[in-house]
């Protein structure tokens, strides 16, 4: 795969080329609806869903507040099963280690259990220049690496893609890489599982070496957790010789109680189901059974820095299930390529500056401001991350890393706006200039009204004015505020 | 509390600084809807805006000397009523976060003591007054749009919907993804306006799709951005707030202004 994120514009202008792209549009539309509808109809059926929210937001936020020891634990127990665990900084380090791996055991191809650990160090391209081949086994996952696509969804990464478009992209590329489609090929849901199947199974049975991320981390057996739909996963969890597991430290959780909870709000939240279809857990080797060598990455690659910021840390309570992607309304219009990154959406928004820190570049800088702040991200979020404050907070950060230099025009005009609104008199002064414009405005002949009220169609001048009037027609102010008809009519008393 | 009990309750009028520049007739239909109510109204001059636009955007420090003044303004009140649940939103939830920023403990007390008593326009008809007719005639079909802050930082519920169940002549229908954000989002409509109008373009065609005659919902802000594009579409709809269909009577019927859904027009130079 030879995609990549890298000088994605910010997010305004990625955004307004992917509004262009009506039939994406039109697959997200359909997409985010059908699966909103089955999630909600899931979790309506659990009574105690909201005690279930609050205890997998406690669990996380109490794993989090001892992080240290639950990863030491998790570590030692680990160790005692025969897996060797690697502690990896960032990106390049869990990259280089897992290459170290694949080439201490000579191989060149690798299969791949889908991860987003593993897709946001970006493991694939740098194994790629380590000339060892990653594939993805994972049907959607498949889809993307097979079309030269980037993922535009943390739990369905070819979501903004149709079946038709699908059975081209089998057709014309999965011969290059090994079993082509067969022939003919519809694109029959069924059909076109029917080829990935084929395609896939060559590779299964090849591979000696596998990597996975996992979902859960439990500490006190050491053992990961992979829960998926389709289990093309539990074939590379068991079939290779070799396994590498690539897990985030916020992944943790301290015992299989804990478990518990987050396989109840998971499968529910993700893909609307009651439970998911495979759930598979592995504990460190065991002779003459699965992988005979385990290797395990605790990636950190910016979590502490998240952890450090007192706001924005329950964002690590994050179990990826998606659930805010699809209840977001800027997201279902923009789809998940224009957030620049394998995390889009609500949690994209938030996850990438915290990982990535504010004030450090553009793209990431226009994540924050990626929201009409409507909340319905945190009514859906199953661990209660409160995503919109999160937002504010980070626009905050945003701010203030500009301080200092020469001020942005937002800076100049929110500055001299604030000064105005703390002053009930410049306020009124103002609003008196205002109203003098609308008076003026609403003398002008022609032109359109609405009700009394003339309206203004596009303001051909740069910066808001012309960003709203683009499609918005504007009214012209009133010909009076309410706090001169107040103070003119003694309170509306003397209202002839 | 009956009407005769809200007359000794102390109630400051929140006009919003949208509203006091904008859409001043909405701050007149409440001041109206009140008294008809029997509650005592009074308009803190010194008020200006909730500080929102800046909180929401990121500049927190602006907002500081907002908020100082919010609570100036406002201290002292039984009730703070607003016809918007996004400043009501503003003034409960993002005052204290600003406050404490500030490092002001003064200002932090003032706003504790001050943001629990803000209420939106139907919370306070609802919850305190407990009315649910407030004797409005209004004789037009009628869609609702539930704004994301009244829905889901607020959490008014069915009240508003309950208050324009309750209008004589009104004939409420029911609007398809109601719950769907309208894509105004204070400055995401400029920052992102491209996305913003994609969203507002849905919500205008899912008002369309109810052939309502009038767009009612509990913030002018929404409601300029939603009927700015239903202006620019033409399509003849009216956009309303929730207080001035409230203080609608028999007396408005076939007058213009306020009271009838008058329809966007051509007129010729």
């Amino acid at each position: 795969m030879s995609a990549t994120f890298v000088g994605m514009p910010a997010f305004p202008e990625a955004a307004r080329r992917a509004l262009e792209n009506t039939q994406q549009r039109h697959n997200l539309a359909h997409a985010t609806g059908t699966i909103r509808d089955k999630r909600a109809a899931v979790v309506a059926e659990v009574d105690d869903w909201e005690a279930l929210r609050l205890a997998g937001a406690a669990i996380k936020d109490q794993t989090l507040r001892h992080l240290d020891d639950h990863l030491v634990a998790l570590e030692a127990a680990l160790q005692e099963r025969g897996a060797t665990v690697h502690w990896a900084r960032d990106a390049e380090e869990a990259c280089r280690i897992v290459a170290d791996v694949a080439r201490a055991h000579d191989v060149d191809e690798v299969v791949k259990v889908k991860s987003m650990a593993t897709q946001e160090i970006g493991l694939n391209e740098a194994l790629e220049a380590e000339g060892i081949s990653a594939w993805e086994t994972d049907l959607a996952e498949l889809i993307v690496q097979l079309g030269d696509d980037l993922p535009s969804h943390i739990l369905v990464p070819a979501i903004h893609r149709n079946r038709s478009e699908i059975r081209e992209i089998f057709r014309s590329a999965m011969g290059e890489v090994g079993r082509p489609a067969p022939d003919p090929l519809s694109d029959d849901p069924a059909d076109l599982a029917g080829a990935a199947r084929l395609h896939l199974r060559e590779k299964f049975l090849r591979a000696r070496m596998a990597v996975s991320g996992a979902n859960f981390a439990v500490a006190e057996t050491g053992t990961l957790v992979v829960v998926e739909s389709e289990g093309n996963g539990r074939m590379c969890l068991t079939l290779p010789e070799v396994l590498v597991s690539v897990v985030g430290i916020e992944k943790v959780v301290p015992t299989w109680q804990d478990l518990e909870v987050f396989l109840q709000l998971l499968p529910r939240s993700s893909t609307g189901e009651r439970m998911n279809p495979y759930t598979s857990t592995w504990t460190g080797a065991v002779p003459g059974d699965g992988p005979q060598e385990v290797h395990v990455v605790l990636l950190d690659n910016g979590r502490t820095r998240a952890l450090a910021d007192e706001m924005g840390r329950q964002a690590l309570r994050c179990i990826r299930c998606s659930a805010c992607l699809n209840v977001c309304p800027v997201y279902e219009r923009t789809g998940g390529h224009a957030y620049g990154s394998v995390y889009p959406g609500p949690i994209g928004a938030i996850l990438n500056p915290l990982l990535k820190g504010t004030g450090v570049d553009e793209q990431t800088d226009s994540l924050p401001y990626a929201s009409s702040l409507c909340g319905a991200c945190f009514e859906a979020c199953p661990v209660r991350i409160d995503i919109p404050s999160v937002l504010v907070e980070l626009r905050g950060q945003v701010v203030d890393a500009h301080r200092g230099g020469v001020p942005k025009p937002e800076a100049v005009a929110m500055r001299g706006a604030g000064w105005v609104l703390s002053s009930s008199a410049r306020t009124a002064r103002s609003e008196r200039a205002a109203a003098f414009a609308g008076r003026l405005l609403n003398r002008l002949p022609g032109g359109r009204r609405q009700g009394d009220r003339r309206v203004l169609g596009s303001i051909p001048m740069p910066g808001a004015g012309s960003a709203w009037s683009q499609a918005r027609d504007v009214p012209v102010p009133a010909t009076e505020s309410f706090r001169d008809w107040w103070s003119r009519t003694d309170g509306g008393e003397d209202e002839s | 509390m009956d009407t005769q009990e809200a007359a000794g309750v102390r109630v400051g009028l929140m006009i919003t600084c949208i509203n006091d520049a904008m859409f001043p007739d909405t701050g007149k239909s409440v001041v109206r809807l009140l008294r008809r109510l029997g509650v005592e109204v009074e308009f803190p001059p010194a008020q200006t805006c909730c500080g929102q636009p800046m909180v929401n955007t990121g500049y927190f420090d602006e907002a500081v000397p907002m908020v100082r003044n919010f609570v100036d303004a406002f201290a002292g009140y039984d009730y703070v009523v607003t016809p918007s649940g996004s400043c009501t939103g503003s003034a409960r939830h993002q005052h204290q976060i600003v406050a404490r920023r500030s490092g002001d403990p003064g200002l932090v007390r003032a706003v504790e003591e001050v943001a629990p008593r803000v209420v939106e326009l139907s919370e306070f008809l609802v919850d305190v007054l407990g009315v649910v007719d407030v004797g409005a005639y209004f004789p037009h079909q009628v869609t609702y749009h539930p704004t994301c802050h009244s829905l889901r930082m607020l959490g008014v519920g069915d009240r508003p919907t309950r208050l324009l169940g309750a209008v004589r002549g009104l004939r409420l229908v029911e609007l398809p993804a109601a719950e769907q954000c309208c894509g105004f989002g204070g400055t995401f409509a400029v920052k992102n306006a491209d996305t913003s109008v994609a969203m507002g373009s849905d919500k205008a065609r899912h008002v369309l799709d109810t052939g309502a005659e009038v767009l009612v919902a509990g913030d002018n802000s929404c409601l300029m951005h939603i009927g700015g594009i239903l202006s620019r579409q033409r399509s003849g709809i009216r956009v309303m707030h929730l207080a001035d269909v409230l203080a609608s009577t028999e007396g408005d019927a076939g007058q213009t202004g306020d009271a009838g859904p008058a329809k966007t027009e051509e007129m010729l130079p």
